[in-house]
């Protein structure tokens, strides 16, 4: 099968559907018109811009290239998943919490999943490197900003109950034990429900990509499934890693509850 | 008998002081915000402080810190709750603290979002006395109460004393309350903590 190119006046038309949604935007007052637009502009240069860093990659395989393409993404990604929580450390603790967490889970399973179950040769061949990492950390991404942001907010809100189960004799674990649960509920349940809903209510992005541009259905599904399993396993531990990282800084050495350490 | 020792203790602006108390109800009195809590808070080691605190000559903080909490049973000026049903905050052993403070045995299958403040403030007491503290940090213990609770809670708390000998930090806005309980009185006026005539 052929895959049908589009044009510049296809993506137009494409466009032309965002800055409508733009418009109803402002008659109905949202107040999201301007983010619409900056969003959509951003996708275009970003998507742009990484096409032309793939294709530069790929012609020139070099673990140095993907490696620093690697960190690259998920300086951002860390710093995504600090940006949207609400009540974050402070300090290098609000950036490193969430990129150290993406960082163990990602970077191992990618790495897993390149040498142990696609077996690439090399294995850091970016045709399957990046895109494989990309879905991994953008995933990853959400599920860890989730649990933080949960972890935090929760924290603040209860203060008087975690401070109340101190003072009856429990320690850090235990008197935080409901928080971190939730959290690590939260951070996994996009996920899980994304992998009960595949092929019933959603055909997942990168089958469909994959099969808009010629692949067979089924060879696509196989693909689509090794990525839900990893980007739920990463997802997952990631968010049990953050969580778990995160509520122990909530308390000192003696576990006093530490709540100025969140901005 | 317990003795607890304060030696140097100081918490935000207040000045650094020293208090022993043993066998015996300490009222600590002051203006809202003078920081009576700081000082419970800081005695039960939940915030940072200076100094340090003693019971029966071990230090705090070369004690386990989850050990030492159950040592010094503080109850904060509200009780706070986070099961659904009373009785899921209680160890299951039997004693007679929720009768001796006039609350039921059914009590325990109370859902707590359905108790009265009052109701709440005496059962986060017999829930701290199950633990059998070897101190008494309590923060206003009384401020939610009717007089007849009141009277019930203080006869609780004697009784507590006289029995297991234990030192009490009772702090209270409530004059009359401090002359019927205290053994000896602080006040803290200018940031500082003086111990003044009952």
């Amino acid at each position: 099968m052929n895959v049908i190119s589009l044009s510049p006046i296809d993506l137009t038309m494409a466009a032309l559907l965002v800055v409508a949604l733009a418009f109803i935007s402002f008659i109905l007052k949202l107040g999201l018109t301007n983010r619409i637009i900056i969003a959509a502009i951003r996708t275009v240069l970003q998507l742009l811009l990484i096409g032309l860093v793939l294709k530069a990659l790929f012609a020139h395989v070099s673990l140095l290239w993907v490696s620093a393409l690697s960190v690259l993404m998920l300086l951002i990604a860390g710093r995504e998943v600090m940006a949207r929580q609400q009540r974050r450390f402070g300090g290098v603790w609000g950036y490193g919490l969430g990129t150290l967490s993406m960082f163990v889970s990602s970077f191992a399973l990618t790495v897993y999943a390149l040498i142990v179950i696609v077996g690439t040769d090399p294995w850091y061949t970016p045709q399957y490197a990046i895109p494989l990492l990309g879905m991994m950390l953008g995933n990853t991404m959400t599920g860890v900003a989730l649990a933080l942001d949960k972890l935090t907010t929760t924290a603040w809100q209860q203060r008087a109950i975690i401070e109340a189960r101190l003072i009856l004799g429990q320690d850090w674990r235990t008197a935080i034990a409901d928080i971190t649960r939730d959290s690590v509920r939260i951070g996994m349940i996009p996920m899980i429900n994304a992998m009960a809903a595949a092929g019933l209510v959603s055909l997942p992005g990168m089958m469909t990509g994959q099969i808009l541009s010629g692949t067979d259905p089924v060879e696509a599904v196989k693909y689509q499934i090794l990525i839900m399993f990893l980007i739920t396993a990463g997802t997952g531990f990631s968010a049990i890693l953050a969580t778990w990282i995160g509520a122990r800084h909530l308390f000192d050495d003696r576990q006093r509850l530490r709540l100025e350490r969140l901005s | 008998m317990a003795t607890l020792r304060l030696e140097q203790l100081q918490v935000q602006i207040l000045k650094p002081f020293n208090v022993k108390v043993t066998s015996e109800i300490v009222c600590l009195s002051g203006a809202s915000g003078s920081g009576k809590s700081l000082i419970l808070r800081a005695i039960a080691d939940l915030i940072e402080h200076e100094g340090e605190a003693y019971l029966d000559e071990k230090k705090c903080s070369e004690i386990n810190p989850v050990l030492w909490r159950k040592w010094v049973g503080l109850l904060p000026a509200e009780s706070a709750w986070w099961h659904d049903q009373v009785g899921d905050h209680f160890q299951p052993v039997k004693d007679d603290y929720l009768d001796k403070l006039n609350l039921p045995a059914g009590s325990l299958d109370w859902e707590v979002s359905r108790c009265s403040t009052g109701e709440k403030q005496r059962l986060a007491i017999a829930r701290l006395l199950q633990l059998k503290p070897k101190a008494l940090l309590l923060d206003e213990p009384t401020a939610s109460l009717d007089a007849e609770s009141v009277k019930r809670v203080e006869t609780v708390i004697k009784n507590y004393v006289d029995e297991f000998n234990v030192p009490v930090i009772w702090v209270s806005h409530d004059n009359e309350q401090i002359k019927r309980l205290a053994h000896r009185v602080f006040k803290i006026q200018n940031n500082e903590i003086k111990e003044v005539k009952v």
